[in-house]
């Protein structure tokens, strides 16, 4: 490189906000619209559900026909990325394993997600087994602002007065489909509550809301949605922050670093365009990290500075520790009762219809804390592989006269097995508490970077005991449920060998902790507010913060704290303290 | 925005409600399949990378022609023409097929080889290569391979190439316009959901109220 020059930029913007998900799109809307002139960086390409959503697309559309050949969750969902991104590697330590999901694009993962809105309880927030660091705010103290995400997004659900499973401001949910009538009824005789699902779709019109449009029950949410029923952060929060004026996106911009000044404050970042490959660099008063909790850890532990010798904000070394995702396990069946079900459309909402928050106590289970179930199945869309199962259970059940055929085949008959056990099939999934461990942390590779010359993240994570218990819980649960509502089991015996099933850390796509917060400086990255206890004028606004999530989905919580920390900044430059 | 305003937004809602789901309804484009999978045109919201990566999937050509016939004979033998649809060499399976080891290389040799075994298989009793032999002589072979159960240890090879080819085969018909009908998927398109019908419920034993 002949010339290595760096486009600076004199405006010097009130915020800097890095990353556009759902931490960085709140923080960016809140902002914006309180008036302050925001600039939010994106490492990926614009992406508005409107225009660029593959929603309502035939399988045939796709020449994979929705296989995940490209795309993770199939050619029609919406997440551009995945595990692996071209020239962006990252590396695990011998013996441990950890998978990293990244979408590049405005909105982030929200633009796929399930949708699947739970606030975490009291006991999430203050455990009181022990097992965990409390974090230093009460559920108490988030209520207000899940309740104004409730109001500002939309939320369906239903009031059900469960302890540590909070109710928020409902819009009504959709009705359970058939499978899902099945599915409650052997929970029930299984010992296992069911609830209507909870879920960011609007079921009906937002009180106060514009520009939004209600759900038509196509259940596509994953592919994100055109009219904009359903939360994105492209949708919801940056695209209509963009309206206010206040609010800049630049897209295709990895950020490179922080920049801090002499007394170690933040100055502005730097950023790479991943379009021209040029190095730029934006001065702003204040820099809000929302990258996602190992992306802004990464940042902040390549942001290396005088003041900051140990990476930016890293005076206590965790940055990058406490790292934890969900623990997930799964399993699928079909119920012989449903064998040659009449057809109608039950595509309804992308999100879940109805789930089980977690109802045992631990005192009982010789692991802690606890999962909750998300269920699936019925007669969706096909797509690629969508009956494979059928030629392998074909055999189970007896035809129509009456006799057992033989297992596979070919021909009109099988023609008309796939027809009769199309919808019939069941599926299950645990979502649970992963514990966070100090030993369990990313950190900069020491001998790799990624193809802008950025040091990439190496991993260190292993499940513990805890989390293969819970794990060979859940497989005796779904076994329970499965067998009480007369379902076949079609997926595999997960055992010991596997760990019960339970998925590689970062597969359920939770991941969290990197950059805790905590009252003692010592022990923690961020203070109560989620802003450096070393740098007065950054924020981390992602999953980042958290110090151990429930076994909630985080996007909720990340969208409350978020909401609350850019409510917190509004407030203290009112005081000049930042 | 109420849900008639919705579906207004996406463009659907300048015409009546009758046509607006005849839009939405399978087979209400002239493309075949086949057309589809070698089209060039790319969606909007499909990244260009990924555009590239299909045009040159569709570029290259992976069967030989004896291959493709063999993929048509097999692909019609598992799902066939009946009452109510057509066949699977008529959805546009084999150009499928064709597609998905070129998508996924992994399949690759497992079909190259799977169809030389069957014709192999065929050379040894028949004296002649699959396509060329009677129906009888096809599923005579076909039946030693189709039943994972029952079939011979020495026949295990050509059940995985035939479990293989079977998925292939369902998922390339029953994503096909003319497999989606046959299945009965009516959905994704705009329309209310209030819960399961009343008759279903009734037949199921619920009550509605659960």
């Amino acid at each position: 490189m002949k010339h290595f020059e760096i486009q600076e930029q004199d405006q010097v913007y009130d915020a800097i906000v890095v990353g556009s998900g759902a931490g960085g799109g709140m923080a960016g809307y809140v902002l914006a619209n309180a008036g302050l002139k925001v600039l939010m960086l994106e490492a990926g390409p614009f992406f508005d559900p409107a225009k660029d959503a593959l929603q309502l697309r035939w399988p045939w559309e796709s020449p994979r026909r929705g296989a995940s050949t490209v795309r993770p969750f199939g050619d029609f969902d919406a997440a551009y990325g995945g595990w692996q991104l071209e020239g962006e590697p990252y590396s695990t330590v011998d013996g441990t394993d950890f998978q990293w999901f990244r979408a590049r694009m405005l909105g982030g993962r929200t633009n796929h997600w399930g949708r699947i809105s739970l606030r975490m309880g009291p006991d999430d927030f203050k455990p009181t087994d022990g097992v965990t660091d409390a974090w230093p705010i009460t559920y108490d103290e988030v209520k207000p602002f899940y309740d104004k995400v409730d109001r500002l997004i939309g939320v369906y659900g239903t009031v059900e007065g469960l302890p540590n499973e909070p109710d928020g401001i409902f819009l009504k949910p959709p009705k359970p489909r058939l499978n899902e009538l099945f599915i409650k009824r052997g929970a029930k005789k299984a010992g296992v509550t069911v609830i209507p699902g909870r879920g960011a779709v609007l079921t009906e019109a937002l009180p106060g809301m514009k520009g939004r449009g209600t759900c038509f029950y196509c259940g596509q949410c994953g592919r994100s949605c055109k009219v904009y029923g359903d939360f994105s952060s492209s949708s919801c929060l940056v695209i209509p922050a963009m309206k206010t004026n206040n609010l800049k996106v630049i897209d295709n911009a990895m950020v490179r670093e922080v920049l801090t000044n002499d007394e170690g404050l933040a100055t502005g970042v730097s950023y790479v365009s991943t379009v021209d490959m040029k190095e730029y660099s934006v001065r702003g008063k204040l820099v809000i990290l929302g990258a996602s909790a190992c992306e802004s850890a990464r940042l902040l532990l390549n942001s290396k500075s005088k003041a900051h010798p140990g990476g930016l904000g890293n005076s206590s070394g965790l940055v990058g520790r406490y790292l934890h995702d969900s623990t997930g396990s799964s399993m699928s069946g079909f119920i012989p009762e449903l064998i040659e079900r009449k057809r109608y459309n039950e595509d309804g909402t992308g999100s879940v219809h109805i789930y089980s928050p977690w109802w045992l106590d631990n005192k009982k289970l010789n692991f802690p804390r606890g999962y909750h179930i998300e269920y699936g199945g019925g007669l969706h869309m096909p797509s690629y592989g969508f009956l494979d199962w059928v030629p392998s259970v074909n055999g189970q059940v007896p035809d129509k006269d009456g006799k057992k055929k033989e297992q596979g085949g070919y021909g009109i008959s099988l023609k008309n097995d796939y027809r009769r056990f199309y919808g019939a099939n069941v599926g299950m999934a645990g979502r649970g508490t992963a514990l966070a461990h100090k030993d369990n942390y990313c950190e900069v590779d020491p001998n790799k970077v990624d193809k802008f010359g950025i040091p990439v993240l190496r991993f260190h994570y292993k499940w513990g005991r805890e989390e293969v218990a819970q794990a060979k819980h859940m497989q005796e649960t779904f076994q329970s449920i499965m067998h009480e509502m007369g379902a076949i089991i079609t997926s595999p015996t997960y055992g010991p060998d596997t760990s019960y099933g339970l998925e590689a850390p970062g597969k359920i796509i939770h991941e969290g902790g990197t950059v805790r917060m905590g009252d003692d400086p010592k022990n923690s990255v961020l203070n109560k507010w989620c802003q450096s206890h070393d740098c007065k004028n950054l924020f981390v606004v992602d999953a980042a913060p958290f110090v151990q999530q429930g076994d909630k989905n985080l996007t909720w919580t990340i969208l409350a704290l978020s909401m609350r920390t850019a409510e917190h900044i509004l407030e203290q430059r009112g005081k000049l303290n930042i | 925005m109420n849900r008639r305003d919705s579906i207004k937004a996406i463009g659907l809602g300048t015409v009546g409600t009758g046509l607006l789901l005849e839009s939405c309804r399978p087979g209400d484009s002239n493309k075949t399949a086949e057309e589809t999978t070698q089209s060039s045109g790319k969606l909007p919201g499909v990244q260009d990378f990924e555009h590239a990566r299909n045009t040159e999937l569709n570029k290259e050509q992976f069967f030989t022609e004896h291959e493709m016939a063999t993929i048509t004979v097999l692909s019609d033998i598992i799902i066939p023409k009946d009452d109510y649809s057509d066949s699977a060499s008529t959805a546009g399976v084999p150009a499928f097929i064709e597609f998905m080891v070129k998508d996924i290389p992994d399949y690759k040799l497992p079909m190259r080889g799977g169809l030389k075994w069957l014709d192999v298989q065929c050379l040894k009793r028949f004296n002649k290569v699959f396509t060329d032999c009677e129906e009888k002589e096809q599923l005579t072979l076909i039946d030693e391979i189709a039943y994972p159960l029952q079939a011979k240890p020495e026949m295990q090879q050509g059940v995985a190439f035939f479990s293989l080819m079977r998925n292939f085969t369902a998922s390339g018909f029953f994503t096909s316009e003319i497999g989606v009908k046959d299945i009965g998927y009516i959905g994704n398109r705009p329309g209310p959901w209030d819960g399961v019908p009343e008759d279903v419920l009734k037949q199921y034993g619920f009550t509605g109220n659960e």
